[in-house]
């Protein structure tokens, strides 16, 4: 007999919580978190920056007080069980969840089930940059573990490619921690990220700031050790003699963020394939009943505010699905 | 003289247009909120950050342990607080919100704060 549990949420990062405690709220007593970190907090626990909150606390705060804020409420209710180290690897449309622990292969079935589970980052293939494949080349989150959670500065002089904000806030820590960054290259007019960190994390500390330019190639062989830059047009074409080189040691990538949701594709959730999105009328629902997707999983999100808000949505969404089933 | 400012307040990034007498600010329009005043006549006449980073941690559950200053420093100040927070260790447990510095780089009422718990292994 494959054990049943009420409600189960698939990650323990913003949206997760929000969800979790929402739920118990109103009315769900028995709750599972699998998160697959050591941690809850999910990826607000490297953006040790400050500005989460605002709209929800109505405080400045950064991603680790953010996210103890709902650790804390979590710590407070027993009934909601939180499984860390926890990485589900297979889902069914009858919501039966496999996941490993480390040493244990476990199998449970959920009545309702809330996937919390973010954003990958989209990678240098997915933008087609031309050139070698040396080592040097991070997507812009992964350089950000690596000096928030690890300790390790990936390079010394760096070209960041795109301006989503992970990309701008990357610049200025970069810059705060002694490397030097030669230049954030952005194809379209303007930053894609938020303009209050163009301000705070670019011009603040004078980095050349190319819009409407792309890297037509990246050199090096076992290194990276150079970039070639080139000026498009409105349409993205090449513009023609407008080339130069920088020097750099590294490339950080930040181009966007894609849903992740392979496991509920897995399950056979009607998903867009273009946004990597559930395809189904409103919010945070899908094309299986009582499977509903919250965070960043649901939508990219600008602030984790909003994600906190939706998500409390799905707890409700969740827990009114199953008071109707006990009917 | 007039200028043009980003309001760095808040997410939603008001375009703030200024005037300046005498190093002064003299007349604000564009923000939709009262910090978006305060943001420009501290960007004009004293500009000031707050400063986040990490403090390598000893023998503690995290490596990297997240700090702030617990207010905004002077722009001017910020490599020179890097370099101090380079210097320092944390070997035994803390909570967010504790002080590590008290009164940092000399400047009173501001404060190094731990942003994330932790404890020793």
């Amino acid at each position: 007999m494959i054990k049943q549990r009420e409600l189960v949420i698939v990650g323990g990062g913003p949206a997760g919580m929000a969800a979790a405690l929402s739920a118990y709220k109103n009315g769900v007593k028995d709750i599972l978190i699998l998160e697959r970190d050591e941690y809850l907090g999910g990826i607000l626990n490297q953006c040790i920056h400050p500005g989460f909150g605002i709209d929800y606390f109505k405080e400045i705060l950064t991603g680790p007080e953010y996210a103890r804020r709902f650790i804390n409420k979590l710590e407070q209710v027993p009934r909601i069980e939180v499984s860390l180290r926890s990485f589900v690897v297979d889902l069914t449309k009858d919501k039966v969840l496999t996941f490993l622990k480390p040493g244990s292969f476990n199998r449970i079935k959920a009545k309702a089930l809330i996937m919390a589970t973010g954003c990958r980052e989209k990678t240098r293939e997915m933008v087609h940059i031309p050139g070698t494949r040396p080592a040097g080349i991070f997507s812009a989150g992964l350089a950000q573990k690596m000096i928030n959670i690890e300790g390790l500065i990936p390079g010394k002089k760096v070209v960041i490619v795109g301006s989503g904000d992970i990309g701008l806030i990357m610049a200025r820590r970069f810059v705060l921690e002694g490397a030097q960054v030669k230049a954030v290259i952005e194809i379209q007019k303007q930053s894609q990220g938020l303009l209050r960190n163009v301000v705070q994390c670019v011009q603040d500390y004078n980095i050349p700031f190319f819009c409407q330019h792309k890297i037509s190639k990246i050199h090096g062989n076992s290194r990276v050790e150079k970039v070639s830059v080139v000026k498009v047009d409105k349409n993205f074409k090449t513009v023609a003699n407008t080339e130069f080189e920088i020097e750099c040691d590294s490339i950080l990538i930040s181009v966007g963020l894609i849903p992740e949701n392979e496991l509920i594709e897995m399950a056979g959730v009607k998903i867009d394939k273009n946004t990597n999105t559930p395809v189904y009328k409103g919010l945070n629902k899908t094309s299986i009943k009582g499977l509903f997707v919250c965070g960043n999983s649901y939508k990219v999100y600008d602030i984790v505010d909003s994600v906190s808000s939706d998500s409390e949505k799905a707890g409700q969404s969740a827990a009114e699905y199953l008071k109707r089933g006990k009917k | 003289m007039n200028k043009t400012l980003t309001c760095i307040e808040c997410p939603k990034g008001c375009i703030l247009l200024v005037k300046i007498q005498h190093e002064k600010v003299k007349e604000i329009s564009g923000n939709i909120c009262s910090k978006g005043k305060a943001y420009a006549v501290s960007e004009i006449e004293h500009p000031c950050r707050m400063l986040t980073s990490t403090v390598c941690g000893k023998g503690l559950n995290l490596r990297m342990i997240p700090v702030k200053t617990n207010a905004p420093i002077p722009k001017s100040d910020i490599f020179k607080a890097m370099k101090e927070i380079k210097k320092l260790k944390i070997r035994k447990s803390v909570c967010a919100g504790d002080i590590i510095v008290r009164n940092f780089l000399g400047l009173k009422g501001i404060n190094l704060v731990v942003a994330r718990s932790c404890s020793r292994i």
